[in-house]
C-alpha cells in the first residue's frame, strides 16, 4: 500500500471558485522521493497544503487524499493535528518567517516532540542538539539557545529541516526549501536534506520551480501546469526525452550551459506558448 | 536614546511607587486633619509645598494621592487586559461571526462615554474608588481587544503559525505559545498608555466628585479644592497638576521603552 495516495484532487477558492488544482492524482510509496515542479500559480503549493490539511477555510476541496491509510479531506482539526508532525511534516520556503521570533530555536525544534511524545525538556534537549548537529549546524548548543534573528538564513533553514525531521515522520513535504537561499548555501542544504532523508528513510514530496534542484534530491518528477499534471516520470527520462512542450522548455532552460556562445538563451516560451502569464 | 527613555520612565514611575509605599508608613503631616490656623501657607519650612484651604500639608496629601493613582491604574488596566486581550485573540483567531460580534460589541462600549458610565455607576453604587476603577476598566476593554485582535491577525498570517500547525500544534497551543508572546509587546505598550489614561480619567472623575470621596486625598480632588483659591494661592493647583503630568509622562515613557526592550529582534546579540 502506498504511503500517500492523491486521487482526483480539486481545489478552488472563494465565491468565484477560482480553480487552483484541477484533478490531480499521484501516489507515493514509503521512502520514495517525488519532485513536483511548475511555475508560480501552477498549484504545487496548494497541492502540498491539501496533503497537510492546511488549506484556509474558504478553500473548496474535492477528491481524496489518503495518507498512511486515513482520509485527509474532511478530517477535523484534532484528527489532522495528530497526523501533522507525526506522519507528515513540512519544510517551508521562507526561513526568515517560518520560525517564531519570540521563541528560542531549540524550544521550537523540541515542540513537535513535546506535542507527540510528551517528551520532558531534559531528554528532548539532547535529541534537539543531536538533530541540529545532524543537519550540519556547527555549535548546535549555541544554535539551540539562540533566537531566530541571531542566525543566518542557511542556519535557520537547517533548523527548520531539523524541526521537520526530529520526530521521524513518514513523509516530509518540502515547499521550495532552498529558493530563498543563495546558490552555495542551497547546495549545502540540499546535500544535508539528501543525507538526512537517507538516514531516516522518510518519503519526500519536494516542490520547486527549479528542475535542476529537484534532480539533486528526487528520482521521480511530476510537472504541473495550470492546476494539472502534464507529465510525470523519472528525472532521467524527463531530461533525455521530455514529451510535453512545456517540459521541453523547462529542460532547455535548466541546461543553459549547453547554449552556444553568442546565441540567445532559450526560454520556456520558445517551446510552449499556452501558459497563462500574469 | 531609547535606553534613556526607558530609564526616565522607570525613574518617574518608581517615584510614584516609592511615594505611595512610603505614605503607608510615614507622611510629614497628617494628610486629613484640618488645622484652621495654618490655611494657605506658601512653600517653605516645615510645609515644603505649603498648605491648602483647610490648613493640611500639600506634600502629605500628594503622597497619599499616589496610592489611589496606582490602585486605580493597576486594577482598571488589569480588568481591561484580562477581558480585552482574550476577547481580541478569540476574535482574531476565529474570524467570521465571532469576530464580528465581539468587535461590534466593543464598538458599542467604545461609543459609550466613559464619563456617563462613571456617573451611572456612581449614582447606583455611590461614588467610590471602586466605581472609578470599574468605569475606567470597562471603558478600556475595547482598546485592549482591538490591539490584541490586530496583533493576532498579523501573527496568524505568518509562516511560523503555519509551521506550528504543520507540527500538530492545536489552536489553543498556538494562542498560548505563539500568539500571546508575539502580541505581548503591543499589549504592554497599550497597558502603559492605558495606565496613563487611567491616571487622567481618575483625576477627572475625582475632580468631578465621581470617584474617591473626601476626606481621602486624591490628585483630582486636590485640584478641585485648589480651584477656589486659584487667585489667592495659584501654586496650590500647580502641585497636583504637576504630579498628574509627571506620572502620565512616566508611564508613557516606560511603555515606549518596554516595547523596545521586550522585542527580541531589537535586543543586542549576546
Amino acid at each position: 500500500m502506498s504511503l500517500l495516495d492523491v486521487r482526483d484532487l480539486q481545489v478552488s477558492f472563494g465565491r468565484s471558485r477560482t480553480e487552483a488544482v484541477r484533478g490531480v492524482s499521484f501516489s507515493l510509496a514509503a521512502g520514495q522521493r517525488l519532485g513536483v515542479i511548475g511555475e508560480s500559480g501552477s498549484g504545487k503549493t496548494v497541492t502540498a497544503l491539501a496533503v497537510m490539511g492546511l488549506l484556509p477555510e474558504y478553500a473548496h476541496v474535492a477528491g481524496s487524499v489518503r495518507l498512511g491509510g486515513s482520509e485527509i479531506v474532511g478530517l477535523d482539526e484534532s484528527g489532522l493535528a495528530r497526523l501533522r508532525g507525526n506522519t507528515v511534516s513540512m519544510v517551508f520556503q521562507e526561513p526568515m518567517t517560518a520560525l517564531d521570533p519570540t521563541m528560542r530555536v531549540g524550544r521550537q525544534v523540541a515542540e513537535v516532540l513535546r506535542l507527540h511524545q510528551g517528551a520532558e525538556s531534559g531528554p528532548a534537549r539532547q535529541r534537539v542538539i543531536a538533530m541540529l548537529d545532524e543537519v550540519g549546524l556547527d555549535d548546535p548548543e549555541r544554535v539551540a539557545d539562540a533566537f531566530p534573528h541571531q542566525l543566518s538564513g542557511g542556519q535557520r533553514q537547517r533548523a527548520i529541516l531539523a524541526m521537520a525531521l526530529i520526530n521521524s515522520p513518514d513523509l516530509v513535504i518540502c515547499d521550495e526549501p532552498t529558493t530563498a537561499l543563495d546558490v552555495t548555501v542551497q547546495a549545502l542544504v540540499l546535500a544535508k536534506l539528501d543525507e538526512v532523508l537517507d538516514a531516516s528513510g522518510a518519503a519526500c514530496l519536494f516542490i520547486s520551480h527549479d528542475l535542476a534542484v529537484v534532480s539533486q534530491v528526487c528520482d521521480q518528477v511530476l510537472v504541473m501546469l495550470d492546476g494539472r499534471i502534464v507529465e510525470s516520470g523519472t528525472v532521467d527520462r524527463l531530461f533525455t526525452a521530455p514529451e510535453h512542450p512545456y517540459t521541453r522548455g523547462l529542460v532547455a532552460t535548466a541546461q543553459l550551459d549547453r547554449a552556444e556562445p553568442g546565441q540567445r538563451l532559450p526560454t520556456v516560451d520558445d517551446f510552449y506558448t499556452g501558459a497563462p502569464h500574469g | 536614546m531609547k535606553r534613556a527613555q526607558l530609564i526616565a520612565g522607570l525613574v518617574l514611575v518608581a517615584l510614584v511607587v516609592v511615594t505611595a509605599v512610603v505614605s503607608l508608613f510615614w507622611t510629614p503631616f497628617d494628610p486629613i486633619r484640618v488645622v484652621p490656623g495654618q490655611r494657605l501657607l506658601g512653600p517653605g519650612w516645615p510645609h515644603l509645598l505649603g498648605t491648602d484651604g483647610f490648613g493640611i500639608d500639600i506634600a502629605s496629601r500628594l503622597m497619599v494621592g499616589a496610592r489611589t493613582v496606582l490602585a486605580v491604574g493597576i486594577i482598571s488596566v488589569g480588568l481591561a487586559a484580562v477581558f480585552g486581550v482574550p476577547l481580541g485573540m478569540l476574535a482574531g483567531q476565529t474570524g467570521g461571526w465571532v469576530d464580528e460580534v465581539v468587535m461590534r460589541a466593543g464598538d458599542v462600549v467604545y461609543a459609550f462615554p466613559a464619563l456617563l458610565l462613571a456617573i451611572l455607576l456612581a449614582s447606583v453604587f455611590g461614588a467610590s474608588t471602586v466605581t472609578a476603577m470599574v468605569a475606567i476598566g470597562v471603558a478600556s476593554i475595547p482598546a485592549f481587544a482591538r490591539v490584541a485582535r490586530a496583533g493576532t491577525l498579523q501573527v496568524m498570517a505568518s509562516d511560523f503559525v503555519l509551521a506550528a500547525r504543520s507540527s500538530g500544534t492545536s489552536r489553543w497551543g498556538i494562542a498560548r505559545r505563539h500568539v500571546l508572546p508575539n502580541i505581548a509587546p503591543v499589549v504592554g505598550v497599550q497597558a502603559s498608555v492605558g495606565f496613563a489614561l487611567a491616571i487622567l480619567a481618575e483625576a477627572a472623575l475625582s475632580y468631578l466628585g465621581l470617584a474617591t470621596p473626601r476626606p481621602t486625598p486624591t490628585w483630582g480632588n486636590m485640584l478641585r479644592d485648589a480651584q477656589q483659591f486659584l487667585f489667592a494661592a495659584p501654586l496650590q493647583a500647580l502641585w497636583p497638576g504637576l504630579a498628574i503630568a509627571l506620572a502620565v509622562l512616566g508611564f508613557n515613557l516606560l511603555g515606549d521603552g518596554l516595547r523596545d526592550y521586550l522585542d527580541p529582534r531589537l535586543r543586542e546579540v549576546p
